[in-house]
């Protein structure tokens, strides 16, 4: 089922001149789903965390962020210069170092705080590390950011044609996404789950709570990296809006919509607010149209308060389709895992 | 009865057909031409945004939304000032709207972006809005990006001189926001100050400063003869106002930004100092010119009752001088874009205009406006404070007269570079 679905999503871009112009397929790959993609993994980073470890982190954007200055001050070729000399094979595994390496830092600072403290201490250091990156001259060229990143060539293909950055954003897209459902049915993922739904009992079980949640936040860093990486690309270089206030809201947006159910909710969400965010200005007064947005999300949040994914649910149920639970694994079955495991 | 449709739908169909086939011709000819407005309406500088549409809408009323024979269809976007969002619309006026030409965007960081992406198109062209970065267009140049408007150091030329030789001033203290656009401004003015010999002492504060007193009692102190101001907005507001409450008496110069309606029209102490500043920049609100005079005419007439402002802000008058060289250019190839618009961009390079401002625009071989810059002092006319241009200097270019190669050795204005330094 879900390979069909992949299948169907690498054919896209043949698929969609089926159904339209030509000119607007290559507008939908690129700029509708591709984006869409790329924002859908920084979301997954926050589902991840929310969904499996219960906390909503509101630095994911700002993680990816410094992986795309990472990117943008290492990489040869960027304007201005401000370290240079590093090929994209060399720069990329660097930015993602970079992010999780944040990730890490935010999970260990913000390790002793839940719910609104947590998206508070999370908020703080996103809008701290946008100050210093929009005020800071030396190494992140202030407002104006770091110009010119294109991307790599990759066997023969530049990075700048449609297809291409499609399909890598794609392939990203899917090993992270795989291997977050491979990650939460291993002992680290399933302790995880235990620390969401019970931390005082993990701990009386001998794990330490605290290096689980850094850990997680160390993941979910690297994951926003990879979309850091992919966006910085996308957007031919970054500058500090791009880890704004604005964007930070954006991915909670996107990931609330979608539903925090399940990783995949993240790119649902995205794809719905990448559409809306690109199509509202046509379809409604342009000097008003975040109204309508704002009033699609409105209704999709007071319709289905799990998002997207909870409609899809809702649907079936009422269909009385059989269908497995979308709902993340809970405290019983960490208990069976501990029962099994030797 | 369902044959008998059927059979009048198809002759119907047939008859369309033939109409379609005949008249096919002369609807290739006549496909207007679609201009995409790309500019702010939400963020900070929504109220400018609106502004430059108002005055593009105006001007393409003015000629019928037709140009060498073909019309103009107008489509607009809004971006919020930042430069990834400015990229997302863009490339959705040019894919998915099909545009030919993109005027745009408002903000410095919007503009380099879009420059990086304009390098990227083929048979397209993006016309500067009001993005006034110098790197635009100084730096690393794209061949279908053009900019009929003047940037930050450019609008500081002439002020550095008129302050040395008219006023006879000799050290001035220079107070700035810590960022890109004040950067360029006091580049600007230094690179004139300093080369007469002027001596700078700088203060700067990072933006969103509410409190400048420590910085205001040093300036007092100090042997300054005059005060250079270059905040904009809120910024500019609290130093104007906690100046005029110390009792600040020196001189004041002005950036281009703080001399505006936006800063005049706001009640408190500040205005009590404010009249008489000097400024430099693009336009004024009293320019003694029957073009400005024409063009403000207009302005009140066609938006004084939707919202329009006494007279058109800074940012609708660059976005009108950039749609005055598509125009021109389109008006001089006949509205003809074929050839991957290879001889509307050669009609662009060698436009000649004149700015609503009545200021003449050239372009230089980055495609960066030449033009005219006002030199501006505040008055007291009627019972409202206005800026009135007494001075113009004419043909200034983007390294302000100096030689390329030794203006770019300058390297980028940065508040460890800010322009203070021997140019001969």
């Amino acid at each position: 089922m879900s390979l069909l679905g992949f299948a169907a999503l690498l054919a896209l871009p043949w698929l969609l001149p089926l159904v339209m112009p030509p000119g607007q397929a290559q507008f939908w790959t690129a700029n509708i789903l591709g984006r869409a993609i790329v924002f859908g993994i920084v979301a997954m980073s926050l589902t991840f965390l929310a969904t499996y470890g219960g906390f909503i982190s509101l630095a994911q954007m700002m993680i990816a962020g410094i992986a795309g200055y990472a990117l943008a001050v290492c990489v040869d070729g960027a304007v201005p210069r401000i370290v240079g000399g590093f090929g994209y094979g060399a720069a990329i595994p660097l930015s993602l170092l970079a992010a999780t390496a944040m990730g890490l830092l935010v999970g260990a600072i913000s390790v002793r705080t839940r719910d609104i403290y947590l998206l508070m201490i999370t908020l703080a250091l996103a809008m701290g590390v946008f100050r210093f990156v929009e005020t800071n001259i030396a190494w992140f060229n202030g407002y104006e950011g770091i110009r010119n990143v294109v991307g790599p060539t990759l066997f023969g293909f530049d990075f700048r044609n449609a297809l291409v950055f499609y399909h890598v954003a794609l392939a990203t897209a899917a090993l992270l996404y795989c291997g977050i459902l491979y990650l939460v049915k291993t002992p680290f993922g399933l302790v995880l789950q235990g620390i969401r739904d019970n931390p005082r009992r993990v701990a009386a079980l001998g794990y330490s709570v605290g290096l689980h949640r850094i850990a997680a936040f160390g993941v979910a860093g690297f994951i926003a990296g990879c979309g850091g990486v992919l966006s910085t690309i996308y957007n031919i270089g970054i500058s500090p809006g791009t880890i704004g206030l604005g964007a930070t809201v954006n991915v909670l947006i996107m990931s609330v919509i979608g539903g925090l159910g399940h990783p995949v909710g993240a790119f649902i969400g995205s794809l719905i607010f990448t559409v809306f965010d690109t199509f509202a200005a046509s379809i409604y007064d342009r000097d008003r149209f975040n109204t309508l947005i704002g009033l699609v999300f409105l209704a999709i949040v007071l319709v289905s308060p799990d998002g997207a994914i909870g409609i899809g649910a809702r649907i079936r149920r009422f269909l009385g389709a059989p269908r497995r639970s979308l709902q993340p694994a809970s405290a019983s079955s960490i208990r069976t895992a501990e029962e099994e495991s030797p | 009865m369902t044959i008998r449709i059927t059979r009048r739908a198809t002759l119907l169909g047939g008859a369309g057909l033939a109409a379609g086939a005949l008249a096919a011709p002369a609807v290739a000819q006549n496909t207007p031409i679609r201009l995409g407005g790309l500019t702010t309406l939400e963020g900070p500088f929504a109220t400018g945004g609106q502004d430059a549409y108002r005055c593009v809408q105006m001007e393409l009323e003015r000629i019928n939304h037709t140009v060498g024979g073909r019309r103009i269809e107008f489509i607009r976007e809004s971006s919020n000032a930042q430069a990834d969002v400015a990229l997302a619309r863009a490339r959705k006026l040019v894919e998915q709207d099909n545009v030919d030409i993109i005027l745009g965007p408002l903000s410095g960081a919007e503009g380099i972006a879009l420059r990086d992406y304009s390098r990227t198109l083929t048979g397209k062209t993006i016309v500067n809005g009001s993005s006034g970065a110098s790197d635009t267009t100084l730096r690393n140049p794209s061949p279908n990006f053009f900019r009929f408007s003047t940037d930050g150091t450019q609008w500081m030329a002439g002020l550095g001189k008129h302050v040395y030789q008219t006023m006879g001033i000799r050290e001035v203290a220079v107070t700035a926001g810590d960022y890109a656009f004040p950067y360029a401004q006091v580049f600007g003015f230094n690179l004139e100050f300093c080369r007469l010999g002027g001596k700078v002492t700088h203060y700067w504060a990072p933006l969103g400063t509410t409190d400048f007193t420590s910085q205001i009692a040093q300036i007092n102190r100090s042997n300054a003869g005059a005060v250079v101001v270059v905040h904009g907005g809120t910024d500019g507001l609290a130093f104007m106002t906690q100046y005029a409450q110390a009792g600040g008496n020196k001189p004041l110069v002005g950036g281009s930004i703080m001399a505006d309606q936006t800063m005049l029209s706001a009640r408190g102490p500040h205005r009590r100092v404010m009249v008489g500043m000097i400024s430099g920049g693009p336009i004024a609100d009293v320019i003694d010119d029957p073009t400005w005079n024409d063009f403000v005419a207009r302005y009140r007439r066609r938006w004084a009752n939707e919202g329009g402002f006494a007279s058109p802000s800074i940012h609708a008058v660059n976005y009108s001088t950039n749609l005055y060289g598509i125009l021109h250019a389109l008006k001089e190839v006949n509205g003809d874009l074929s050839d991957n618009q290879a001889a509307f961009q050669r009609a662009l390079a060698a436009a000649e205009i004149t700015a609503p401002t009545g200021a003449s625009v050239k372009l230089d071989h980055n495609r960066q406006a030449i033009s005219d810059i006002f030199l501006n002092k505040i008055e007291e006319r009627g019972n409202a404070a206005q800026v009135v241009a007494f001075d113009r200097a004419r043909g200034i270019n983007q390294t302000l007269g100096i030689p390329e190669a030794r203006f770019l050795s300058l390297g980028s204005p940065s508040r460890d570079n800010p322009g203070c330094v021997a140019t001969s």
